[in-house]
């Protein structure tokens, strides 16, 4: 086999000492993507850093701010009291998540890493430029159902697989990082990023980094929400298209909404020109329609996947629709 | 631990879910070693050379086998020719065809050293798309069964109402869960073990036998767990042909356990299929002419034909029916039967197109259905031996709630769901082959039944014990039916829904057997012809007595009769107006197989059938880059079986009334038919409820969305 040195900490510092030495580190928690991709060829690190007994397994709400340890597995994530009562978007989203297996071992931090399910990106003899920069893109031309309808380059048209990480951009979570030069916080927006011409990065996490936890602040959308994934089985699969929603309704207008898309972008996809044109109005049908006509200004279709020019659109309105019904 | 048992139970059920039950790969021979397979990563051309110096020099590496250094195999030395002689040829057929087996001291390492085996290749244009290669003249097609006619061929042409529409479905691949593999233990004296995922062990013994030309006794093969077949272990596969090489070369047994990725290019698939029905009908619904044309796909390497247009002929009653039936090889690996074989591609095309007829008529479709149920088989012109058709649409459309369904499509509507029904018809050959075992009555009560078959899955232990249990009048935990073991008296391989009705027939003669000669020692020894065979034994002093008895192949009336099972599948769906999702909400399979032997196994069978179904109908699709000619989507998060939240609660109902000719059980299977016609009623049932046809497996929601 691939021989590779496996290394464990308990200690933050430690762990930035270890991958900021070995530039062929990485560090494993769930474990969960990264050993599929070891088992396929498709990454050999030559060191492992256990980080699974960092102390970031914390939920707490500190000033209003939900902080969630990065090592928290998705379950414990989706079964916590706080994230019940105040972002049951988020609950919604991780559930709709991988199996429950899987979702036991996944942690928060492991979920924003994992890399895109393309099935070029996982076959090593075939081109896939986010694996191999340079070799071409497989999906463009060929199987390309399950991929990107927005943000997309001519180097790739991959899309993050997370539904985890279409409710935390949704609901405006920031990102704690911390490296050798001390902590930094990103929007989770901000956190993946779009293919453009570089692929093999996925995010903006800079080598030698490492993810603390993400934050979320308060918010009054924890009534009228949904996250709806549509998807080719009903557990176990990838999205097509999901759609978090949430709005904050005041008086019969929304004075807040939030929306982001998964299963369309290289990165979760927020629709902030729809949550614009949403503030202030009804929540109707022909409102919801329209937001949904804004969303899908410059989304482009690659053959197989130009039905999402179909479902996207629907599906926010579906989603929308289920949370402006909630009472 | 106390388990509840009862009569109905799997006699192996205990053991399969304590792990007791022992599977090929679990088997550990001292010295055990591990072979791991290089495949071509080209589609077709030629091998230029193989350089193994650093797989081999890798740890734990004891040997690398490819073409240029095989040992020489009796059986193989005749150049070319089918099935595909693997080591003994420099070609590429297909993508992802074994032309290395690496053999190391360990899985891992071994695994290692495969992915240091560096191939040169010299690539030739290849051709794997199948929709394409069916317009395209020049691709060759070759004829898959001979032509059809019985009447006017297209007769539906001129008819007052005609349906004429296309149908085609996917590479659907079998996967069980047990990964294929083996493990094959050469010794001296040219005599061989293997542990093997089989549903054959004497049709894995006699490939074997004839690859390595040895004598078949001296095979021995066992193989009495198996986790899942579906079809792909009715051959053996050339991987496992490397793995006894291997053994043979290196003197050691070798375990070999492919991967899942390899599951979809080395074991076979359900071949891709494109389907034309031609329907012509009266006005007030009388079938007049039905033409079935089906393309399956083949390989170049070797050929594979199925029963794709059986059922057009026999199952409606039309003076006029013609079919043809083509294969187009491509360079992909061969197909093998996958549950429901053929005649499941097939019903999906007709009892779809039947749907539309009824739809075009505006009849009921079980209304139409049952104004065409021809009273004898017009194909052969002879009665079915039985046939309750009529009443298990009534028991089925009882259960389901029928009466709910609006002809008018898109009428039921719950939210922002559609709600429709959609009902199917299955058919399958019940068929009978022989068989033989051997039955032991011991002194101490109890009763050992031994026969070469197979069990993977259905309960086939289960039910050959009810049947011995039944006329003995020998309670179920005294018997024990031993199977999966080379050595016992031979039986045919478990396929084709044939294993009940052929070795229950033995074991029902082996019973009668024994029966008599308790009677005739009875009889001899003044006791009461009613005695306990214990007492009988033991009157004589007899430890045991044992008969083996090979069954016939058939009752001698059954040549004047057609002899099938029947299903008829109801379903209820939901779809999703916005998204296009379809959920399958209620299902009632009803099952017209002759009397149940075993209720519990003969459900689960229907159960895990309705489950295929599902799949074949809304998730299941092989992905192929015909760029390339790989699978892109190969593995189990991307090719989707159902999962238990696809599934509702399933209704099973059997009509139980013995078939007077099959056989003495009057038992008939119904391992086929459990899926036969399910991917049509849930294609139906989406049709009832959206008013969209959707003529393309696997209904998935883009497929709904824009259809």
């Amino acid at each position: 086999m691939i021989n590779f040195q496996f290394v464990r900490t308990s200690v933050v510092k430690t762990a930035l000492s270890l991958i900021g030495k070995d530039p062929k580190a990485a560090f494993i928690a769930g474990g969960t993507n990264l050993v599929d991709l070891m088992k396929r060829g498709v990454i050999a690190p030559e060191k492992l850093i256990d980080i699974n007994h960092l102390p970031l397994k914390q939920i707490e709400l500190k000033n209003n701010i939900l902080h969630i340890g990065a090592l928290v597995s998705n379950s414990a994530l989706a079964e916590n009291a706080l994230v019940k009562e105040k972002f049951p978007l988020l609950m919604l989203a991780l559930q709709a998540g991988a199996s429950a297996q899987l979702r036991n071992v996944a942690t928060v931090g492991g979920n924003m890493m994992q890399r895109t399910r393309c099935g070029y990106f996982y076959d090593t003899t075939m081109p896939c430029n986010k694996r191999q920069p340079g070799s071409g893109c497989g999906a463009i031309g060929g199987y390309n159902r399950m991929h990107a309808i927005f943000g997309t380059s001519e180097s790739c048209i991959a899309v993050h697989p997370s539904d985890m990480c279409v409710g935390l951009a949704a609901l405006d979570a920031q990102v704690v990082i911390a490296g050798a030069k001390g902590e930094r916080k990103i929007n989770f927006v901000d956190f993946h990023r779009l293919a453009g011409t570089t692929p093999e990065k996925d995010n903006n996490l800079q080598k030698g980094e490492l993810i603390l936890r993400v934050e979320i602040p308060a918010n009054n959308l924890n009534k009228n929400f949904h996250y709806l994934k549509v998807r080719d089985r009903t557990s176990y699969a990838f999205a097509l298209v999901s759609v978090a929603a949430a709005l904050e309704i005041k008086d019969g207008l929304i004075a807040n909404a939030r929306l982001a898309m998964g299963g369309v972008a290289h990165k979760p996809w927020r629709l902030t020109a729809s949550e614009v044109f949403l503030r202030g109005k009804p929540a109707t049908l022909a409102n919801c329609e329209e937001a949904a006509k804004l969303a899908m200004k410059d989304a482009k279709g690659f053959g197989e996947n130009d039905f999402k020019l179909k479902l996207a659109p629907n599906t926010i309105i579906e989603a929308l629709t289920i949370a402006k019904s909630k009472a | 631990m106390e388990f509840f048992v009862d009569e109905n139970d799997r006699v192996d059920g205990v053991d399969k879910v304590t792990g007791k039950a022992k599977y090929f790969a679990e088997y550990q021979l001292p010295g055990l070693t591990y072979g791991v397979l290089v495949t071509s990563t080209i589609t077709k051309g030629k091998i230029t050379a193989i350089d193994t110096k650093a797989a081999k020099n890798a740890p734990g590496v004891l040997e690398v086998l490819s073409h240029l250094n095989k040992p020489s195999v009796a059986g193989y030395e005749q150049a070319g020719g089918s099935p595909m002689k693997i080591f003994y040829t420099d070609q590429i057929f297909f993508n992802g065809q074994p032309i290395a087996i690496v053999v190391a001291d360990t899985f891992e390492r071994a695994t290692f050293a495969a992915s240091l085996v560096k191939v040169s290749y010299e690539k030739a244009a290849f051709n794997t798309n199948f929709e394409a290669s069916i317009k395209d003249a020049a691709v060759k097609k070759l004829q898959g069964q001979p032509p059809y006619v019985r009447g006017i061929a297209d007769a539906y042409k001129t008819a007052e109402v005609k349906v004429e529409q296309i149908y085609t479905m996917p590479v659907e691949t079998h996967n069980p869960m047990e990964l294929h593999g083996i493990i094959a233990d050469w010794q001296a004296n040219d005599k061989v073990t293997v542990y093997a995922k089989t549903q054959g062990v004497k049709s894995t013994q006699n490939t074997i036998a004839n690859v390595f030309k040895i004598p078949a006794e001296n095979i021995q093969v066992n193989s009495q767990f198996v986790g899942g077949g579906f079809g792909m272990a009715l051959r053996t596969w050339p991987l496992e042909i490397a793995a006894i090489m291997a053994s043979k070369q290196l003197k050691k047994p070798v375990k070999l356990v492919i991967t899942r990725d390899q599951m979809f290019t080395m074991v076979g698939n359900r071949p891709a299929a494109y389907q034309k029905i031609g329907l012509g009908a009266t006005k007030d619904g009388k079938i007049t002419g039905i033409t079935h044309t089906a393309f399956g796909q083949t390989a170049t390497y070797e050929n594979f034909t199925e029963g794709v247009v059986n059922m057009s002929k026999f199952m409606y009653d039309s003076e006029n029916v013609n079919t043809n039936y083509y294969v187009i090889p491509l360079d992909m690996g061969v197909p093998i039967w996958m549950r429901g074989p053929g005649e499941a591609t097939g019903a999906f095309a007709l009892e779809s197109a039947i749907d539309e007829m009824a739809h075009a008529l505006d009849m009921d479709p079980l209304d139409f259905r049952a104004k065409n149920d021809p009273e004898k088989d017009p194909a052969q012109n002879r009665p079915f031996s039985s046939k309750y058709i009529k009443e298990a649409y009534k028991l089925g459309a009882a259960k389901i709630g029928w009466n709910n369904r609006k002809n008018k499509p898109g009428s039921t509507i719950e939210g922002s769901w559609n709600i429709g029904y959609g009902v199917s018809i299955g058919v399958f050959n019940a068929g009978r082959g022989r068989a033989s075992v051997k039955g032991i009555l011991k002194a101490d009560g109890t009763l050992i039944l031994q026969s070469a078959t197979s069990d993977i899955g259905p309960g086939t232990g289960t039910g050959m014990t009810l049947i011995a249990s039944k006329l003995m009048n020998i309670p179920v935990e005294k018997i024990v039916f031993e199977l999966g073991d080379s050595s016992l008296p031979p039986a045919p391989s478990q396929g084709g829904s044939a294993t009940l009705s052929t070795v229950g027939s033995a074991v029902n003669d082996v019973c009668v057997a024994l029966k008599a000669t308790i009677a005739e020692l009875a009889a001899n020894s003044n006791m009461d012809a009613t005695s306990n065979f214990v007492d009988v034994l033991k009157k004589n002093n007899l430890p045991i007595i044992e008969k083996t008895i090979q069954s016939s192949q058939n009752n001698p009336e059954a040549k004047n009769y057609s002899m099938y099972s029947f299903s008829i599948h109801f379903v209820q769906v939901k779809v999703h107006q916005l998204t296009g999702v379809v959920k399958v909400s209620k299902i009632v399979s009803v099952g017209d197989a002759g009397k149940i032997v075993s209720p519990k196994t003969a459900r689960s069978q229907m159960v895990g059938g309705a489950v295929g179904g599902i799949g074949m109908a809304l998730t299941e699709e092989a992905i192929l880059d015909n760029r390339y000619g790989r699978y892109v989507n190969n593995n189990f998060a991307d090719y989707h079986v159902p999962v238990n939240a696809d599934v509702p609660d399933i209704d099973v109902i059997f009509i139980d009334k013995p078939d007077p000719i099959v056989n003495p059980m009057g038992a008939k299977g119904m391992g086929e038919i459990a899926l036969i016609g399910f991917a049509g009623a849930v294609a139906n049932a989406v049709f009832n409820a959206t008013g969209k046809r959707i003529r393309s497996l696997p209904i998935t929601p883009d497929k709904v969305l824009e259809g």
